[in-house]
């Protein structure tokens, strides 16, 4: 599982490469310096939009509409967050805590499941097994629209719509943790060391969560770091199970927020862009602190 | 294996089991049930809705409703324009970094990430933003340079959100693209060199065959995102609703007849069909790109 990062480095091969290389000039100064413009110009295309987000956030509303939109023009964020924090009693703060707890306490959960179904699949041999990883395989193709609106009407029909649990409850069953978690499993939890433990009369339970768990960390991590962007990210299910405000996602209410102008002719520009900077914060600390974790679950997830 | 253990090994799996009948057979399952029947208003409306049985009529009437028709063809042309380009990005800057030192590729490597870890419904914030004439640069820039460009224009809907979409999927796919490009034996290279092959012969011959696999996988996936786009054509709407239409994908088609039109029978019926589509279109083109490789 950590495959990337292995060959990311490739030490002995470069220099193999540099001792034998025919012919330096085929690949000299010139080449080397083409490659970079080209991805000087695409990181700049990349960033670009980020770095005019972070100066807007820092503008007046008549700067934002009359200065440079690349450069600053005044020093306004601290005036943008107080308002951004207490614009309608502060239901922005309301946001992100639900943001947290739908992407933390659905991600964790879903993790857990997703752990335990993983190592079933990988070193259990039992009927179904198969059939179960088809459904896990299969539901990859499945349209949210095809799920989202009968699960609407099945949690409206037990009184769950506009409850956290119309959010939580989705975010437990996840395919794709699954299938991360049986490729995990396969490659970290070898066969001896359960029967060892076996022989020394530990049972199936205490297998799974004194060692498989255990030896799972990092993988676990994968697995729970994509749950929690996803969940983060989330948009389509929160739009359809959340109606009143004080349940919704962070960028259900800044979807919200950029409607607001349409109807009412009040100008929320400002504070939906420095939302959505804020809005980006959390994402931005869990990536880099965890960005071992994450390269490695986004190529083999998509590799294996 | 013992048959004892092997039913505790299947013990393991029955939350998700539970989970996945509740979750995802069990509404798949009602859609499908739902979607043969419709809503009748008796009399004059006023003796209340009767639910009748009516077999496959939604279907037929959603094979031949031309607004669902004309937004699935609208985002399957749109994925002929926007995802071949995307990929195309993708692949050159996999291959300029994987001719680059690893030390400097990994920087670059991060820095092209950025724009995938932002959520999608903030990526379309800020590009919307961008694109209007009041606060956003792009117009003045293009004032300068002579054009008189208007994104919010109706010609200029599907390029806007194209560029957003690209924007937004070059450095996963490139990531994809380009741990396969690591994957590729390095005396290949050697060989080929010696041969005389140039570098762009190598790419051409060598590293892009080799990475077909993850080209194929890219495209699957960035077919099944694009037919079910919503996010980013919803938020435009908020913005300009004169020029996104309420039905211009059928994601957004399925979702006003469920919730503005309460006509929830006939969404079934079309997320049914979408579903099927969907299927149908990953088969195909995975059989096309999987049947030139032989």
């Amino acid at each position: 599982m950590t495959l990337t990062e292995q060959t990311t480095e490739r030490p002995e091969v470069r220099s193999v490469r540099r001792l034998t290389r025919p012919d330096p000039a085929s690949r000299g100064r010139g080449g080397q310096r083409f490659l970079l413009v080209g991805l000087v110009l695409a990181s700049a295309y990349s960033l670009f939009p980020v770095w005019w987000l972070i100066v807007a956030a820092t503008k007046d509303r008549t700067a934002l509409y009359q200065s440079n939109g690349l450069w600053f023009s005044g020093w306004h964020l601290w005036d943008n967050l107080h308002q951004v924090f207490t614009y309608q009693d502060g239901i922005f703060l309301r946001w992100t805590a639900n943001s947290f707890l739908y992407a933390g306490v659905g991600s964790l959960g879903g993790t857990l499941i997703a752990l335990a179904t993983g190592y079933g699949l990988a070193r259990f041999d039992f009927p179904g097994r198969n059939a179960i990883f088809a459904c896990v395989v299969g539901s990859f193709l499945i349209p949210i629209a095809l799920l989202t609106l009968p699960l609407y009407l099945l949690f409206s029909a037990i009184g769950m719509v506009d409850t956290p649990w119309a959010m939580l409850i989705p975010c437990l069953i996840n395919p794709f943790s699954v299938y991360l978690a049986k490729v995990y499993t396969e490659a970290t939890i070898p066969y001896e060391l359960l029967e060892a433990a076996r022989i020394d009369g530990a049972g199936e339970l205490r297998i799974f969560f004194s060692i498989v768990l255990r030896m799972m960390t990092t993988g676990g991590a994968t697995v729970f770091l994509l749950a929690f962007v996803n969940t983060w990210n989330a948009f389509f299910l929160p739009l359809t199970v959340l109606r009143g405000k004080e349940n919704w996602t962070l960028n259900l209410g800044l979807y919200n927020w950029t409607g607001t102008r349409l109807e009412s002719g009040i100008d929320l520009t400002g504070l939906v862009l420095t939302g959505a900077l804020l809005s980006i914060v959390p994402m931005a600390i869990m990536m880099v602190a965890m960005r071992r974790y994450w390269r490695t679950g986004v190529t083999l997830g998509a590799l294996k | 294996m013992i048959r004892s253990m092997r039913w505790k090994g299947a013990a393991f799996t029955v939350p998700f089991q539970l989970g996945f009948v509740f979750l995802y057979l069990l509404p798949i399952g009602y859609a499908v049930y739902e979607s043969l029947f419709t809503e009748k208003q008796s009399g004059l409306g006023l003796g209340g809705a009767t639910t009748e049985f009516v077999g496959l009529d939604n279907y037929t009437q959603g094979l031949t409703d031309s607004a669902f028709m004309n937004s699935i063809l609208r985002v399957v042309l749109f994925a002929c324009v926007q995802i071949p380009m995307m990929l195309l990005i993708s692949l050159l800057l996999a291959l300029f970094l994987d001719a680059l030192t690893s030390r400097v590729a990994s920087r670059f490597r991060i820095v092209l990430l950025v724009p995938y870890m932002i959520p999608g419904v903030v990526a379309a914030i800020v590009w919307v933003n961008l694109y209007s004439p009041d606060v956003g640069p792009l117009t003045a820039i293009g004032t300068s340079l002579g054009l008189d460009w208007n994104f919010f224009a109706p010609s200029m809907v599907w390029p806007a959100i194209g560029n957003l979409l690209t924007w937004h999927g070059i450095g996963y796919n490139m990531v994809i693209i380009y741990s396969a490009l690591q994957g590729v034996p390095r005396e290949l290279f050697e060989a080929a060199r010696l041969d005389g092959a140039s570098e762009l012969r190598i790419a051409r011959s060598i590293k892009i065959p080799f990475v077909r696999g993850a080209l194929v996988l890219t495209g699957l996936l960035s077919i099944i995102q694009m037919l079910q786009i919503f996010n980013e054509p919803a938020l435009f709407r908020n913005i300009t609703p004169q020029t996104v239409s309420d039905s211009f994908t059928p994601i957004m088609i399925i979702y006003n007849q469920a919730f503005n039109a309460g006509n929830y029978n006939y969404a079934a019926a079309l997320s049914v069909l979408l579903a099927l589509i969907l299927g149908v279109a990953s088969f195909l083109f995975y059989r096309l790109t999987s049947k030139e490789a032989d």
